[in-house]
Order: C-alpha cells, then sequence, then structure tokens
C-alpha cells in the first residue's frame, strides 16, 4: 500500500478582489503518493499554481481540508517538508551560485561544514560542480534555474514542488533539463508535484497527470501515465507516449469547451 | 574612456567660466560709470573692461579674483588662523559629517520601524513629510537657541540641523529599498521558514543598498546646506557659513564667492566619494549593473 503524503479533500479557494470574488479552485479532491511525479496541467486561471501553493501554505484555502505528510501545511511548512521551485531561479544577484544554495542551510541555522557538505553534493547533482563561485548573472537561465533545484533539494526535503520551473527556458535547454530531471527524481526518490502547460513535458515526466480547467478551476480528469524508469526523450515519438499526450489534450480540449 | 568623462565636465566649466566674466563686466560696469560721471569725466569701454575685473567690493567677482582669494585663504594661511578657509572648512566638514552619520542612522531605524510595523507606518510617514514642509531657515535659529539654552553648544547643534535634513531622503529611500524584494523571494524565505530577521538581513538588507547609496547621496550635500544654515544664527563665529553672514555683513563679495565655491566643491567631493563607496559595494556584492 503506497503512503500517502497528500491528501486534498473538498478543497476551495476564493480570492476577494476589487472585481469581486474569484474562485480559484472548487472541490479539489487529490491524493498523492510517496515516491510519485504528479503533473499539473491546464491553461492560465485553471488554479494549477494555486493548488501547489496551497500545498506549500503560500495561500491558505477557504473551504475543505489538506493535509502534508499527516499535518497541515502550516506545519509541514515549519518542519521544511518541501523545497519549492519558482517559475523564475529567483536566486538573489548578491550571493554566488554556492551561497544561494546556502541560503535556506543558514536559515536552518546549520553549521559551516555541513553546509559546504551540502552545496558540493547538491551543486554535483544538478552539474553544477565548479560553478559555485560565480555570481548568478554569469549563468544562462538554464543553469540558473538547475542553481535554484540545489537549493531546493539542498533543504533535503521530502517533496518537490515545483511551479513551471522550465517554463521560460527554450525548447533545447528545457528537454535537457527534463531529462536530467527525472534522472534526479529516480536517483533521490523524492516525491515531485510539478505544474507545466505543456502536455509533452507532463507525459514525459509524470507518473500521474492531473488536468485541471479554468473558471472556477477544478480537476476534470487524473491520468495514469507510466512510461517505466528508462525514459530517453525519443519515448516521445512512441505510440503510449502519444496515446496519453492524445488524452491530456482531449481533456484540456473538453475542460475549455464549457467555458461559459 | 576618461576623456569622455572629463571632456563634457571641463566644457561646462569653460562655458560658466566665460557666462560669469560677461556678468561680471556687466554687473560692475554701472558702478564704474558712476564713478567716471562723478569725476565728470568719460571712462572708455576698455577701461571698464580692465576696472571691473578688480575692483575692491564688486557686485559680481571676477572667478580670478575669487581664485586668488581661495588660494590666499587656503595656502598663505596657518590652518589655525581664524582667516584660514581650510579651517572654517573642516569646522563646518565635521558638523556636516556628524549630522549626516547621526541623519543616516535615524533615517534608517525609521525605514526600519515603517517597514516592519503598520501602525509606524500610518502614523510617522505623514511627520516626516511634514518635517521637511517647516523651512529650515526658520526651525534651525530656535534648535540652537533652545540648545544653547540648556547648555549645548558648538558643534552638536549645528550637526542636529544636518540630521534634521538628512534622515529624510534616507527614510524615504530605505523604505522604497525595504520593500523592493520581490514577492517571489519573499515567498521563498516564507518557504525556509525564516525569521523576521533572517528576512531582515539576508533579502530587505542586501536588496536596499543600492537605495541607501542613492539616498545618502542626496542626505550628504543637504547635511551640508544644514551646516551652513546651522552656522549663520551662531552669531558668525566660525565655519563657511560664519564667512558667508561676516562677508555679507562687510559688503566682501570676493569673500562670500570663494566661501561658496568651497562649499560647493566640498559637496561635490562628498558626494562623489558616496557616490563611489556605493559603486564600489554593488561591485563587490556582484550586482551586474555596477560592475559593468
Amino acid at each position: 500500500m503506497m503512503e500517502t503524503v497528500i491528501r486534498a479533500e473538498g478543497l476551495d479557494l476564493t480570492f476577494q478582489t476589487n472585481d469581486g470574488p474569484v474562485q480559484a479552485l472548487l472541490d479539489i479532491d487529490l491524493d498523492i503518493h510517496k515516491g510519485e511525479f504528479v503533473s499539473l496541467i491546464g491553461p492560465s486561471g485553471c488554479g494549477k499554481t494555486t493548488l501547489l501553493r496551497v500545498i506549500a501554505d503560500l495561500e491558505k484555502p477557504t473551504a475543505g481540508t489538506i493535509t502534508v505528510n499527516g499535518m497541515t501545511p502550516e506545519e509541514a511548512r515549519l518542519k521544511r517538508a518541501y523545497g519549492y521551485v519558482f517559475q523564475a531561479a529567483a536566486l538573489f544577484p548578491w550571493r554566488t551560485i554556492a551561497d544561494n544554495v546556502a541560503l535556506p542551510l543558514e536559515v536552518m541555522g546549520l553549521d559551516r561544514a555541513e553546509r559546504e557538505r551540502r552545496i558540493r553534493e547538491n551543486l554535483a547533482l544538478v552539474d553544477l560542480a565548479g560553478f559555485g563561485k560565480k555570481f548568478p548573472w554569469q549563468l544562462s537561465g538554464g543553469m540558473q534555474q538547475r542553481a535554484s533545484i540545489a537549493r531546493a533539494l539542498a533543504v533535503q526535503p521530502e517533496m518537490l514542488l515545483m511551479d513551471e520551473p522550465f517554463g521560460a527556458l527554450d525548447e533545447i535547454v528545457r528537454d535537457h533539463l527534463n531529462e536530467q530531471l527525472l534522472k534526479l527524481w529516480a536517483a533521490t526518490q523524492k516525491t515531485v508535484v510539478f505544474v507545466t502547460h505543456s502536455i509533452p513535458e507532463a507525459v514525459f515526466l509524470s507518473t500521474r497527470i492531473v488536468v485541471m480547467s479554468p473558471r472556477p478551476g477544478r480537476i476534470h480528469d487524473i491520468i495514469d501515465c507510466d512510461l517505466g524508469d528508462d525514459r530517453p526523450l525519443d519515448i516521445r515519438e512512441s505510440p503510449e507516449f502519444l496515446k496519453i499526450a492524445h488524452r491530456v489534450r482531449d481533456g484540456l480540449r473538453a475542460g475549455h469547451a464549457y467555458e461559459g | 574612456m576618461i576623456r569622455a568623462r572629463i571632456l563634457p565636465v571641463l566644457t561646462i566649466v569653460a562655458a560658466i567660466i566665460a557666462i560669469w566674466y560677461a556678468a561680471a563686466v556687466l554687473l560692475n560696469a554701472p558702478f564704474e560709470r558712476d564713478q567716471a560721471r562723478r569725476a565728470g569725466s568719460d571712462i572708455a569701454f576698455s577701461q571698464i573692461l580692465t576696472n571691473t575685473m578688480a575692483q575692491e567690493r564688486p557686485v559680481l567677482p571676477a572667478p580670478h579674483q575669487v581664485a586668488a582669494e581661495i588660494w590666499d585663504t587656503t595656502v598663505n594661511k596657518k590652518i589655525t588662523s581664524k582667516r584660514s578657509l581650510v579651517y572654517h572648512g573642516w569646522i563646518t566638514l565635521s558638523a556636516t559629517l556628524l549630522g549626516f552619520v547621526m541623519g543616516t542612522v535615524l533615517g534608517i531605524l525609521l525605514a526600519v520601524g515603517i517597514v516592519h510595523s503598520r501602525v509606524l507606518d500610518k502614523s510617522l510617514m505623514p511627520w516626516i513629510i511634514t518635517s521637511q514642509t517647516i523651512p529650515i531657515l526658520a526651525i534651525a535659529p530656535m534648535i540652537i537657541v533652545v540648545l544653547n539654552s540648556v547648555g549645548v553648544t558648538g558643534l552638536v547643534p549645528k550637526a542636529l540641523i544636518s540630521t534634521y535634513l538628512s534622515f529624510f531622503p534616507v527614510a524615504v529611500g530605505m523604505v522604497k529599498g525595504l520593500r523592493s524584494p520581490e514577492a517571489m523571494h519573499l515567498d521563498l524565505m516564507k518557504t525556509y521558514n525564516s525569521s523576521r530577521s533572517d528576512v531582515f538581513w539576508k533579502l530587505r538588507w542586501p536588496s536596499s543598498v543600492p537605495f541607501l547609496f542613492a539616498s545618502m547621496k542626496v542626505a550628504i550635500a543637504i547635511s551640508l546646506v544644514g551646516a551652513i544654515v546651522g552656522e549663520l544664527p551662531t552669531g558668525a563665529v566660525a565655519g563657511l557659513g560664519a564667512r558667508l553672514l561676516a562677508g555679507s555683513y562687510y559688503g566682501q563679495t570676493v569673500q562670500i564667492w570663494s566661501a561658496l565655491i568651497a562649499a560647493a566643491a566640498m559637496a561635490a567631493v562628498l558626494v562623489t566619494i558616496v557616490g563611489m563607496t556605493g559603486a564600489w559595494l554593488n561591485r563587490r556584492m556582484g550586482i551586474r549593473e555596477a560592475a559593468q
């Protein structure tokens, strides 16, 4: 029996804006198990990022319940249960790459030796060994995002929450990082919740795909997607891959169809 | 590179000096004509030209007269002499620097309070702005008199007037600087379960450094103005402000102008030092814009 790490039941979230209330999430039911790679996919405004932020305790739901590792999201956040990767690398420009990775470790109050061990380990993990002394602007966008993944991993969280981490990168860099992320996931066995709006990315990376639809944001379909452990980029031309991609696309289209 | 920076500056300096000479002739000529008329003689334009360059108490002294006065009162006088511009300059400079340091610290403390407390934000900000709408010329004598009556004299009252002026740009700039971190960076710190002091020292403070130096450049210039204004009501004892006041009492326009030029030069040097320190610090912090 797989262990559930994230469980959402009847989750609602309404933002109060100047134009009146906006229903960002409606009646979300979702279980995510340990070691899964779950993608949240949908058009903009479908609440996929909002759902991720609720899991991370960066937003509070207005109704329903959600537990992370059996705790409230806030308790989980205070215990640093997850590493969060943003759309942009969000590195501090005045810190070197190594010091950026050290940031959460300083906050955690780790001693210097342990900090340096984790910096070395995690920079190597994302293929940035030897770049520790560089400043963020000296690195390409893809390398910056890898550094931010190293920073998230340095906390040694049980799960990674990733919010369109490769959305701003070009196709080739994105393919490369997708491959790397997959290897990283296989090596670390972490639970990953991954927000994206790219169908190939979602199908290539995930064990399950949650298709969401907008206004109000809700779950339209949940698609199992297990292409096996060994997934070269070529797999994207295989019939199984295309079949799943087709189902995701249908889901996204249907989600749009009953838009008033 | 250096030529490209110095050439425009020198061009402007040359233009200012040319205009200054022309203005000196124009403004000092009526006195010469008046003298000639009283003597019952005519005066040629060439004579006016030479005379207006060397009047004892010109309406506008010529640049070389001011230069000669500055040379005379800096190089030819002992530093301890009451007639040395260096002596007076140092008096003003010490009050400026003390006031600037106090103003910067006060400005930073106010900004930290305002950024971290909604109550302070609502209650302090209007007063901070109001404080700068009061003419400093009106409030400076009162500060000097009140402090004198409680036995505080000399450097501190003048420095306090500098503080009064210089805390303002620092407070306003630092409020902006401490609020400058992006929402994403603040969220990031939140995911680490960071304390308020972590957020402050690791994110808000480093983000605000460029803002701090931009506002310190303004602050040090008006600190100098504050120190000079503070010297006026002390009865012209010492300092550049005292030189200005004494000069105007006795119609010593050359002295007034040389004190003015000295003050302007001092301000330029101070602003440059602050600017260069800021650029150096930005480079050390690896900020790209400054490194280029």
